[in-house]
């Protein structure tokens, strides 16, 4: 399969906690099997406590890029957390970028304690679908609930992304990668919840 | 799990480059490994520590950087092969024993030391080049550019290793350390090397002036095999309008500047792998060639200004330079580099105009989401004991009045400087810093000082270097309340863990080192207290400040509130009771959501009212003490 764009920019994007580095290497192995170039760049520091997180995924057939994508050049943005994709966006947005959104928010503690505004979704909906070329908006969260775990949330994301056709990877390749990752009850879980996601993408 | 133990030669694998120099050091057949945790270098050994019994090999975390390479040494003196590896504080930690074993030399195993530096400080309190010291150590130095060169460089260091009798530093950064890329694996060695120490031989760093020398001679042994490694190359028009000089993760963005900007043509990069000591016919072939040269590195202009000092000796006969970098301004000479600036570096001295994208669009982009996205403030953990220990020094040193402080260090406890402790941290440097402080703080009274103080370290902090401050004070009759934060684990860097957790690297029981029983074998007064009984901690902190003279001690002991959600149920459930909370009209100030801020207390704006987020509340019940309306009320569970 073959990329739209030499190297091709992904950004993951989420809440410390929320599975972004898992997400990210899912994605990155199973491009490595598909013998594609990927380096991961990750916002390491203090992802536990609450802090926004990104990971950089540069997609190459040529060489490996650096861990860090130059502003305005994302090529696909996936969001963990809605207003985490207008971050990425305004820095890391062109007019041709592609955006996969998690509609669930997790308020920041300036936003619990009073001190900030979250906006509300419309308001981050049509934002991000005037700075996009194309967006998908999913109920990730809800799906992942539903499974059992919010924890199921980053694959989910993983299966929307896998849904958009957006990166040159197979059902297949994927699946593949999820076995290799998990054991038991866990493997089939997040067969589903990998599945779900696809199908989340019309 | 652990693809670093994978034997698999010639498979295409993603790895950390953390695990790839794991993995280079498991193919150099390394049998003994030895680190303090620290970021961006934590994982090298704790991915060896995973798969230590499998392979056969020891791994430990050590008390500290500078037993962890005295420890790894011990190994290369019995002829195996042994790495360490730490942050760059650690290298300051563990420098005054490297001065001495440059000098010694290393034994027939090879002996490797990873120093992975934090540019921007992004998991650090300070910002540092370690690869300063192999320039003051006349010691080899290696930078990886890439995942597959970290671990090629790893496992070629022990060869050199052995080779000149030397210990050899591999420099990663964040960015190597911590970014993840393709790697072909090599072949695992079988053979098991018997550890034996030879007493017939000596490892001693006298006669320095003269083993000072043989240094000197090895580094002119190591230059000659750097002229021609295969870690330096060069890519580019024969007789560029500029050269890029670059080294480690600089690479990278040097690449992506000269593909970014179309200018592989006029532009030619020289990547060196081997800046110390470096290269110098190779670096003369390639400056021969052009009268511009702009340097490429993280942190320290450290290859530009050597690159500079060789320049002044080849002037005139080979030429003389205009030079781009950090000394013009070209590239910052502090923080991170990246993508941006070096494109933008090279936009301006190739004279190539550069615009990250379309105009408008950036600046409606910026525009349009910078006035919806709110900040993700630092905050410690709900539910984190850190919390609730300021909480009650805030409180005691309140009620003592007597302009109190407190000195402290590195770990999760540093957010004690700001909003989530209260603002009570006032000093912060090295590990155990806090301690040492206090001791001098403590002998003040002398010439007027009448203030209490305190310092805070962490359980680890507290073997790896406050013990030795602690001792000071103890000897010099200093007076101050040293609080230690019992958290039972190496918080900050990941859960590993240390003396007191009674639990080895590889997850074997170990011996309790008592941090209790410790002090009060050293003959202080000794209090312990759990810092989520507020009232019983802000008592015993008020008492101790108030007691006459001496060092005292007080342990702060409840489970680091991530590692307790893994293991128990919370002890409390907590709710707000909306009858009894008053608001804004209580006159607390919104005490629990503004002041005390716990990520499990929201402020519910239409309702006026304070209410428990039950996703991210883990049932510490610290919080029912705040309140003055009694309105947060916990249950047993």
């Amino acid at each position: 399969m073959t990329l739209s764009k030499d190297p091709l920019n992904l950004i993951i994007t989420g809440v410390g906690g929320q599975g972004n580095v898992l997400a990210s290497q899912l994605i990155g192995r199973a491009l490595v099997r598909e013998s594609f170039y990927v380096t991961i760049g990750e916002t390491y520091g203090a992802t536990q406590r609450g802090g926004a997180v990104m990971s950089h995924l540069r997609i190459s057939k040529e060489s490996q890029f650096s861990p860090l994508i130059p502003e305005g050049q994302a090529d696909i943005v996936v969001a963990l957390e809605p207003v985490e994709a207008l971050r990425v966006i305004g820095q890391y947005g062109n007019p041709s970028v592609s955006a996969v959104v998690n509609s669930r928010p997790i308020f920041p503690t300036a936003v619990t304690v009073g001190d900030a505004e979250y906006p509300s979704f419309q308001k981050i909906q049509e934002t991000i679908r005037g700075l996009t070329r194309k967006s998908w908006f999913v109920d990730a969260s809800e799906i992942a609930l539903s499974l059992g775990s919010p924890l199921f949330t980053n694959i989910i994301m993983v299966g929307a992304l896998a849904g958009t056709n957006l990166i040159p990877l197979t059902r297949k390749t994927f699946e593949e990668v999820i076995k290799e990752t998990f054991a038991g009850a866990h493997l089939a879980d997040n067969i589903k919840a990998f599945s779900k996601g696809v199908g989340l993408i019309k | 799990m652990s693809v670093i133990k994978k034997n698999a030669p010639g498979s295409n694998e993603l790895l950390m480059g953390n695990e790839a120099i794991a993995r280079g050091a498991l193919e150099a057949g390394i049998q003994f490994a030895a680190a303090y945790p620290g970021n961006p270098s934590s994982e090298i050994i704790g991915t060896l520590a995973e798969v230590a019994e499998e392979m056969g090999i020891y791994v430990e975390w050590s008390v500290n950087e500078k037993v962890a390479l005295e420890a790894a040494t011990s190994a290369s003196f019995s002829g195996l092969r042994a790495i360490s590896a730490m942050k760059q504080n650690g290298v300051n930690v563990a420098s005054d024993f490297i001065l001495n074993l440059n000098l010694s030399g290393v034994g027939t195993g090879g002996l490797v030391l990873v120093a992975a530096d934090d540019p921007g400080a992004i998991s650090s309190t300070n910002e540092e080049d370690s690869r300063f010291i192999a320039k003051l150590g006349d010691l080899p130095l290696l930078e990886p550019a890439t995942f597959q060169e970290a671990k090629d460089m790893t496992k070629w260091a022990f060869e050199l290793s052995e080779a000149i009798n030397s210990l050899v530093v591999v420099r990663s950064v964040s960015r190597i350390s911590h970014a993840r890329g393709n790697v072909i694996l090599g072949e695992l060695p079988r053979e098991k090397r018997t550890a034996r120490f030879d007493t017939s031989k000596i490892f001693i760093p006298v006669s320095a002036p003269l083993r000072h020398l043989a240094l000197h001679m090895k580094l002119n042994k190591v230059r000659e095999m750097y002229e021609s490694s295969p870690f330096n190359w060069y890519s580019g028009p024969e007789k560029p309008e500029l050269l890029m000089i670059t080294s480690g993760s600089g690479w990278f963005y040097s690449l992506e500047a000269v593909k970014t900007l179309d200018v592989k043509d006029h532009v030619g990069i020289l990547k060196v792998g081997t800046t110390w000591p470096l290269p110098s016919k190779l670096l003369a072939k390639h400056m021969a060639n052009v009268k511009r040269v702009l340097f490429v590195e993280e942190v320290d202009p450290f290859m530009e200004n050597n690159v500079k000092e060789l320049a002044a000796e080849w002037s005139p006969e080979i030429g003389s330079w205009t030079f781009y970098g950090k000394n013009s301004g070209h590239v910052h000479p502090f923080g991170e580099i990246n993508p941006d600036l070096i494109i933008n570096a090279v936009s301006k001295v190739m004279d190539k105009p550069y615009a990250a994208r379309e105009v408008g669009y950036g600046q409606k982009a910026l525009e349009m989401t910078k006035a919806l996205v709110p900040n993700r403030d630092l905050s410690f953990c709900a539910g984190c004991p850190h919390r609730a220990t300021f909480w009650a020094i805030k409180s005691a040193l309140k009620l003592d009045g007597r302009g109190g402080f407190v000195a402290g260090d590195i770990g999760c406890y540093s957010l004690g400087l700001g909003p989530a402790g209260f603002f009570q941290l006032k000093t912060m440097h090295a590990m155990g810093s806090g301690t040492g402080l206090a001791t001098g703080f403590g002998q003040l009274h002398k010439f007027g000082f009448d203030q209490p103080v305190l310092s805070v370290c962490g359980d680890s902090t507290f073997f790896h270097a406050a013990i030795p401050a602690l001792i000071n004070g103890i000897y010099n009759q200093s007076n101050f309340v040293m609080v230690v934060l019992d958290n039972s684990a190496t918080a900050m860097t990941g859960f590993q863990p240390h003396a007191g957790t009674g639990k080895t690297a590889t997850g074997s029981p170990a011996p309790i080192v008592d941090i209790e029983k410790l002090c009060q074998a050293l003959g202080i007064r000794v209090e312990t207290c759990d810092p989520f009984n507020i009232q019983d901690t802000t008592e015993k902190v008020l008492d101790l400040i108030t007691a006459e003279g001496g060092v005292r001690v007080l342990i702060s002991r409840q489970k680091c509130a991530l590692v307790k959600a893994k293991e128990e149920k919370a002890k409390y459930k907590v709710h707000v009771e909306p009858e009894k909370c008053l608001g804004e009209s209580c006159g607390c100030a919104r005490l629990c959501t503004r002041i005390f801020k716990c990520p499990g207390l929201i402020w519910n704006k239409e309702k006026g009212k304070s209410e428990v987020d039950e996703v991210l509340c883990t049932g510490c019940g610290v919080c029912a003490d705040i309140c003055p309306q009694s309105a947060i009320v916990r249950k047993e569970n």
